[in-house]
């Protein structure tokens, strides 16, 4: 083939090549994709200079088909013309103006949706290529709003990946400070950051891995007088706390609100996993109605705890807000996942939605919520 | 025998073991057998006699409040976990 046109390939100005394909001439792009994508003609056919004469005759079997071709000015569509015509196509024209004459001539122009900036497609490419992602999973995920209960051992990892995974907003309750006793697994912190609030060292970390994420800081500690305020904005609340108290006001007031909650809990090497999604599943207190005594439910400072097994769970909690969010695989809503890190074993008990609960079973519905103290009593 | 799961806060009462294999044909009998092999776990899982409330029991991966309770038959290739809340995570938060 010659890279020289040929008298056969006729070159049109912008008003023509409106009116021919106004009138049905098939619209042939052969620039490349990042061009099309910032913009095309509408109802064209994107066959880049490099396939198109590999392709034509699958996408347009017919040669008699009147074909007009256009790149950015001119040039490209005019050898890609020309090697139309020399393959066979008899009605060619090319466009030898500016593309972006053509919406000012009154030409039908698209301009695809950008769900994603060029920086969020880039930065987050890897996760956009899985199908139950997308660009669309990965908006959800930028406008995505979740609270971690906790910026500790479980709440470290989680917010590390949600952050890095471009999760938009991510809340974070938590009154502490850092101690040097808590690095060996809350890595969200470092040695810089003694004595600092961990929301303010959590922020730091976080704005360092993920510059768009905006972070929440919420220094308080989670009760029954504020987890209302707390919980209300958010979509999602990962519950990584040590204390039946907070686990059971929590609950409540995530059914009253219908938020779903992740629920994480480690002790030594042993941790457990499951989703709580409110009137889909069964809640807390269908688990357990009645609150256990304090004993068991020593805290990390007093029971130890393998520095990895909060990572594990909280991974396990991020992957299940990522479900949540997406819509998409089986969370753990009705499992307890049990991880056993000693034998490296993973168990799993079904749980069941309590018809008699206080808090989500018949009767207790849109009521009002029934006091943590009252039922635990 | 069945085989009993030792949830991590009762492993001090059996010594650190993480299961016990028990005789019996029935959750009660199971747990009696459990009991008689590690005394100390009595009164950590029971209350005046009966099963403390904020403990679960399940025959494999069943509640057996939702099926026969502790009269739920156990047969030699079945798993009773013994599950009270587990509330570590976080100090704070709280």
């Amino acid at each position: 083939m010659t890279d020289q046109p040929t008298p056969a390939v006729r070159d049109v100005d912008t008003a023509e090549a409106v009116r021919l394909a106004s009138e049905g001439f098939r619209v042939i792009d052969v620039r490349e994709q990042s061009e099309w994508d910032a913009g095309h003609v509408a109802g064209a056919t994107l066959l880049s200079l490099g396939d198109v004469a590999a392709r034509i005759t699958e996408v347009v079997p017919d040669r008699d088909t009147p074909l007009l071709l256009h790149c950015a000015v001119g040039g490209r569509s005019a050898r890609a013309a020309s090697w139309l015509v020399q393959l066979g196509y008899t009605n060619v024209v090319n466009l030898k103006a500016p593309i972006t004459q053509w919406k000012d001539r009154g030409g039908r122009w698209e301009e695809p949706v950008q769900l994603l900036t060029p920086g969020q497609q880039r930065r987050y490419s890897r996760q956009v290529l899985i199908p139950e992602v997308g660009q669309e999973g990965q908006r959800t995920l930028l406008d995505a709003k979740v609270l971690l209960i906790g910026a500790g051992g479980l709440g470290s990892p989680t917010a590390l990946y949600l952050a890095a995974s471009g999760v938009g907003t991510i809340g974070l309750v938590d009154d502490d400070v850092v101690d040097e006793s808590n690095l060996q697994r809350q890595v969200l912190h470092g040695v810089d950051r003694l004595g600092m609030r961990k929301v303010d060292s959590a922020e730091l970390t976080i704005r360092g891995l993920n510059p768009e994420t905006t972070v929440v800081k919420h220094a308080e500690r989670l009760g029954a007088d504020n987890v209302e305020r707390l919980i209300s904005g958010y979509d999602v609340i990962v519950d990584g706390t040590d204390n039946f108290d907070t686990r059971y006001v929590l609950n409540d007031a995530a059914v009253r609100l219908r938020k779903p909650v992740v629920h994480g809990s480690i002790y030594r090497w042993d941790g457990q996993v499951t989703t709580f999604v409110p009137f889909e599943g069964p809640c807390y207190r269908c688990m357990y109605p009645t609150q256990p005594p304090a004993e068991l439910a020593p805290a990390c400072s007093v029971a130890g705890v393998l520095g990895v097994l909060p990572g594990i769970v909280g991974l396990m909690q991020a992957n299940e807000v990522f479900k949540l969010l997406l819509g998409v695989g089986e969370t753990l809503a009705g499992r307890l996942l049990m991880f056993d890190a000693m034998g490296t074993t993973f168990d799993e008990v079904r749980i069941w939605r309590d018809p008699a609960c206080p808090a989500c079973g018949e009767g207790a519905g849109d009521a009002p919520a029934v006091p943590a103290s009252a039922v635990s009593a | 025998m069945s085989t009993v799961r030792i949830p991590p806060v009762l492993r001090e009462n059996t010594g650190g073991s993480r299961s016990v294999d028990v005789a019996g044909a029935t959750v009660t009998e199971a747990l009696e057998d459990l009991f008689a092999k590690h005394p100390a776990l009595r009164d950590r899982v029971t209350e005046d006699g009966a099963l403390s409330s904020f403990i679960n029991v399940y025959v494999n991966d069943r509640d057996v409040r939702y099926r026969d309770g502790l009269g739920t038959e156990v047969g030699p290739d079945d798993t009773i976990i013994l599950l009270p809340a587990m509330a570590g995570g976080a100090r704070s938060g709280r």
